[in-house]
């Protein structure tokens, strides 16, 4: 019998492991060491099936901070299938990082650059299960601190130390925002706990107006963690300096973990109107910003940054009309699709570049590759039967039963803006031709997480009810 | 067999990715489905009303979400007219220089996307199944396109797929229309809450407005219809033949399919504005394409203009209107995949298609000549063709729709100016098959040759379907009527 705890301190001793392993038994090849990593959290992620949900209210005593319901079973699942991609991707950017290092020796760190996202998915998995402030407080910061070391990870390359700075002092003070809300909240309700602010919220007494500027600040934090408008000014300079698998992992395992922290707070206000116009705004700023910025856009890590702006807009269409079904059934289409593509981009941009030009001629070059980089774009952009078009069909069903009749007209013509700049990249790979003839090599195991990608993509669009049956309550 | 014919081009396209030999698998494919499809139409139990050879498979079982695949005398009539079309488009495509195997997948996908769409009955897929073609077309006129491609191609995917997710928008209300307990995507499921009056008349009549205007960008409706003569004008000759000829009756077929049965009085409430809109296309667009100077945008704006007709049937709410705009559509298909197909080939030659270089063609390109002469008579709608059958079913089921005998009312007006648009389209036409194919042949053209016998044979397929439910438009009726006989009278007395 498995408990929920158990699978997280299974991963911080797998870190522990590795960080060890690199700095004692120097002569171990660093390959070695991420396919330790990528076969440990495997076998955590295969455990986790076995660990039986309990419901919110059983959390009690010790811990009344922590909660195994389903929810956060399925969002463990999310972190650790987020960071074994992610550490495939690393293995094929192993090079680049070895680059950036001319002076070193051999080894470049690069066996920190295997073990840090461990800790960052330990951190994911326990924000997936926190509800008590402190908590979510305590697990954001391991994610942030360990994303501070792997965004400025290649230091030498000035955009990235740039990206690096950016990163610090903006979420530094998200932070900042976060702990103050926390306070307000503390001193409204005296409750730091989810479900007691919740009934605290109830008892007339409580302080309401201060309970809401305490909320309103933690949205804030929250909003920069998610990229939604206006917190959304670091997003492009970062994801393009970071290195590009940890630019994957930003806009995948951060934002899905500030979204479940999203839902999990904004549960004891959902009573409050204001907060529903706000999160409206807010979605509506967040949409048409992505949307119209990505646009001009001709490096492709820049147009994917924009583009996740864009995605934390569609999100929040779903966090507004409360439905969080379809949040998560997006989430989990953006992670297949948003993955797909930083697994080609990477391959890619180490023969040519990152910028969408550098994809020209890619259908004649490596048809492997543009097929999957084609059904990434096509379910970004939202066409049926791939895994991006059921999320935006549960987003706009969930509006349209709420008649937001203004998320749902912006929500249609930024639709339109996405097909327009997703299918730049379809242009660069078919229609344009290039000099460069060679053929792009691409290693079995990356094949491998590429195709299972293709066909996940393909299956949630035509059978979603797997993901569905595992959110039922 | 209708799963067969939806999968058959979807997976011969997935083995010609894979490598498979492009053209034979492709023959081999649409062969097999004109095949399926008159074996569908054979063995078709005519004067039933409900769908045949029903199978579905459940996907998920709390949303009432299935994928559920029949055919009625309807979705039969659009999947013969797919099969047909099919078949020619992949005979004339002939050898490609550049991705030869793409070129092939993607006019499959295309195909097997308007089948699926016309044989679910499900309304997921039904929509799903249409969008399956939006990617192709996009890469069809991209990479193979000529002259203004990369213009057309960003206009005709940008313009569909905003129409599709207000198609989208309005089909989801639809859907939450229904009450919780009955809610389902099943097509029959709609039609009976619709029956028992389940469906609010103010839902009704928002839903309507959002199908007319969502499948209206996907059929070129008046004012929504300037992607489409630039896209055909820009795309290879095989696709346009399937996108004007079969794609583009999908919105049709769903006005037909939902707007019908489902919204009667969302019908009522925008009939005004629809016939309007349709006017607009029959005599604004009409006069657009007497001026047009190139042979390609000549007959991209007249695949517009007839949809003017098709629309006046359907929003006639008649059972003649509506079978006429069936026999229509159908037959406008045949005949515009035959004269984009000769466009094709004469273009193939000339490297021109403005019509003041051509001329005297049909000197050295005889079948050529005769072949579109044929296809310029039916768009005309002379009698003896399917498209005479089409309009004079439509013109008397709108005719009627009102009729008084003191005054004419808005139907009786847009009769009479729809048969204004017959004088028109026989003014184009007439000219462009003169400027094309008679008159003196000029020097630089002494060298062409005719089609070659092979090619003859989807020209004699397109004709002959044409003369054949030209002159026994009845045995095409009995198929369709049963379809509309629950929801539509067939007479509407003052």
């Amino acid at each position: 019998m498995i408990t929920a705890p158990e699978l997280e301190i299974a991963v911080l001793v797998l870190g522990m492991v590795i960080l060890m392993l690199e700095a004692f038994a120097t002569e171990i090849d660093e390959r070695f060491l991420a396919f330790a990593a990528i076969t440990g959290l495997a076998a955590v992620l295969v455990a986790s099936f076995f660990v039986v949900p309990s419901g919110l209210d059983q959390a009690t005593g010790f811990w009344s901070f922590y909660t195994a319901d389903r929810l956060s079973i399925f969002f463990k699942q999310f972190a650790l299938l987020t960071t074994i991609l992610v550490l495939i991707m690393m293995i094929d950017y192993a090079p680049v990082v070895r680059r950036s290092f001319p002076d070193s020796k051999a080894q470049a760190g690069l066996g920190e650059f295997f073990a840090v996202p461990i800790f960052t998915c330990a951190g994911l998995m326990y924000m997936a299960s926190a509800i008590d402030f402190v908590f979510i407080f305590v697990s954001l910061e391991l994610v942030t601190i360990s994303f501070y070391v792997l965004v400025s990870f290649t230091r030498r390359n000035p955009a990235t130390l740039e990206a690096g700075v950016k990163y610090l002092v903006l979420s530094a003070l998200s932070t900042a925002f976060f702990v103050y809300g926390i306070t307000w909240l503390f001193g409204a309700t005296g409750q730091t706990n989810l479900q007691r602010i919740t009934v605290a919220l109830t008892n007339p007494s409580t302080e309401h107006g201060a309970a809401l500027f305490g909320m309103a600040l933690v949205l804030v934090a929250l909003g920069f963690k998610i990229a939604a408008v206006p917190f959304q000014i670091w997003v492009p300079d970062v994801y393009q300096g970071a290195p590009t698998p940890v630019t994957a992992y930003l806009s995948v395992g951060s934002k899905a973990a500030g979204f479940v922290v999203l839902l999990r707070v904004l549960r004891p206000f959902l009573m409050l109107p204001q907060m529903q116009r706000l999160i409206v705004l807010v979605a509506l700023l967040t949409l048409i910003y992505g949307n119209l910025a990505a646009l001009p856009q001709g490096n492709l890590k820049r147009l994917l940054a924009y583009s996740s702006i864009a995605h934390a807009g569609y999100l929040l269409i779903g966090v507004a009309c409360f439905d969080g079904t379809a949040v998560v059934f997006y989430l989990v289409a953006y992670l297949l699709m948003t993955l797909l593509s930083f697994a080609v981009l990477v391959i890619v941009s180490q023969q040519t570049g990152d910028r969408i030009s550098d994809f020209d001629g890619l259908g004649n070059r490596s048809p492997f590759l543009a097929f999957a980089m084609l059904i990434s774009m096509v379910s970004l952009a939202g066409v049926p039967f791939t895994a991006g078009f059921l999320g935006k069909f549960f987003i706009f069903y969930a509006a349209i039963a709420q008649r937001q009749i203004a998320l749902i007209v912006v929500g249609v013509i930024t639709v339109g803006c996405g097909f327009y700049y997703y299918l730049k990249v379809v242009r660069a790979m078919y229609w344009q031709s290039t000099a460069k003839i060679d053929k792009i090599p691409v290693n079995g195991l990356s094949r491998l997480a590429i195709s299972a990608l293709i066909v996940a993509t393909i299956w949630l669009g035509i059978y979603p009810q797997p993901i569905l049956d595992a959110l039922k309550r | 067999m209708v799963l067969f014919i939806i999968f058959c081009p979807i997976v011969a396209a997935i083995l010609i990715m894979a490598g498979a030999p492009a053209r034979k698998t492709a023959l081999v494919a649409s062969g097999l489905m004109f095949a399926t499809s008159l074996f569908l139409l054979a063995s078709f139990q005519r004067g039933q009303r409900d769908f045949q050879h029903v199978t579905s498979f459940t996907i998920s079982p709390e949303w009432h979400l299935s994928f559920t695949t029949g055919l009625d005398g309807l979705s039969l009539a659009m999947v013969l007219l797919a099969a047909i079309v099919t078949l020619a488009a992949v005979w004339f495509a002939g050898r490609i220089d550049k991705y030869e195997n793409a070129f092939y997948a993607c006019l499959l996908f295309i195909s097997g996307g308007a089948i699926g769409a016309f044989a679910s009955i499900d309304l997921f897929f039904f929509y799903a199944f249409h969008e399956l073609a939006l990617i192709p077309t996009f890469l069809l006129i991209g990479i193979w396109g000529r002259e203004n491609r990369v213009a057309a191609a960003w206009k005709i995917t940008i313009y569909l797929a905003i129409g599709s997710f207000i198609l989208l928008i309005g089909l989801i209300l639809l859907y939450q229309s229904v009450p919780l307990t009955s809610r389902s995507f099943d097509i029959r499921a709609l039609q009976a809450a619709a029956a028992g009056g389940q469906i609010s008349a103010d839902a009704q009549r928002h839903i309507y407005l959002l199908l007319i205007i969502g499948f209206g960008i996907l059929i070129s409706l008046f004012p929504f219809h300037t992607w489409a003569p630039e896209a055909y004008a820009s795309a290879p000759a095989p696709a346009t033949m399937l996108h004007a000829g079969v794609l583009k009756k999908f919105g049709l077929y769903g006005l037909l399919r939902l707007a019908i049965p489902l919204l009667p009085e969302g019908a009522r409430q925008w009939t005004g504005l629809l016939v309007v809109l349709l006017l607009g296309n029959i005599i604004y667009v009409g006069l657009v394409t007497i001026a047009q100077k190139r042979l390609d945008w000549m007959l991209g704006y007249s695949s517009v203009m007839h949809m003017g007709y098709i629309f006046l049937g359907i929003a006639s709410a008649s059972i003649l209107g509506a079978t006429g705009a069936v026999v229509l559509m159908f037959a406008h298909g045949l005949s515009i995949a035959l004269l984009f197909a000769i466009a094709g080939e004469v273009r193939k030659r000339t490297d021109t298609l403005i019509l003041d270089e051509l001329g005297g063609l049909g000197k050295v390109m005889p079948f050529a000549g005769l072949a579109f002469g044929l296809g310029a008579f039916a768009a005309i709608g002379l009698p003896g063709f399917a498209n005479f059958a089409g309009e004079i079913l439509i013109f008397f089921g709108a005719f009627q729709n009102g009729w008084e005998m003191e005054r004419f009312h808005i139907f009786q007006i847009a009769t009479v100016l729809g048969l204004w648009g017959v004088v028109i389209s026989a003014v184009y036409m007439l000219r462009a098959y003169r400027k094309t194919f008679m008159g003196t042949l000029g020097n630089r053209w002494k060298e062409l040759v005719d089609l070659r016998p092979a090619l003859r044979v989807p020209v004699t397929l397109l004709v002959g379907a044409l003369l054949c439910y030209g002159f026994f438009p009845q045995s095409f009726v009995r198929i369709v009527v049963p379809a509309f006989r629950t929801y539509l009278t067939a007479n509407k007395q003052p």
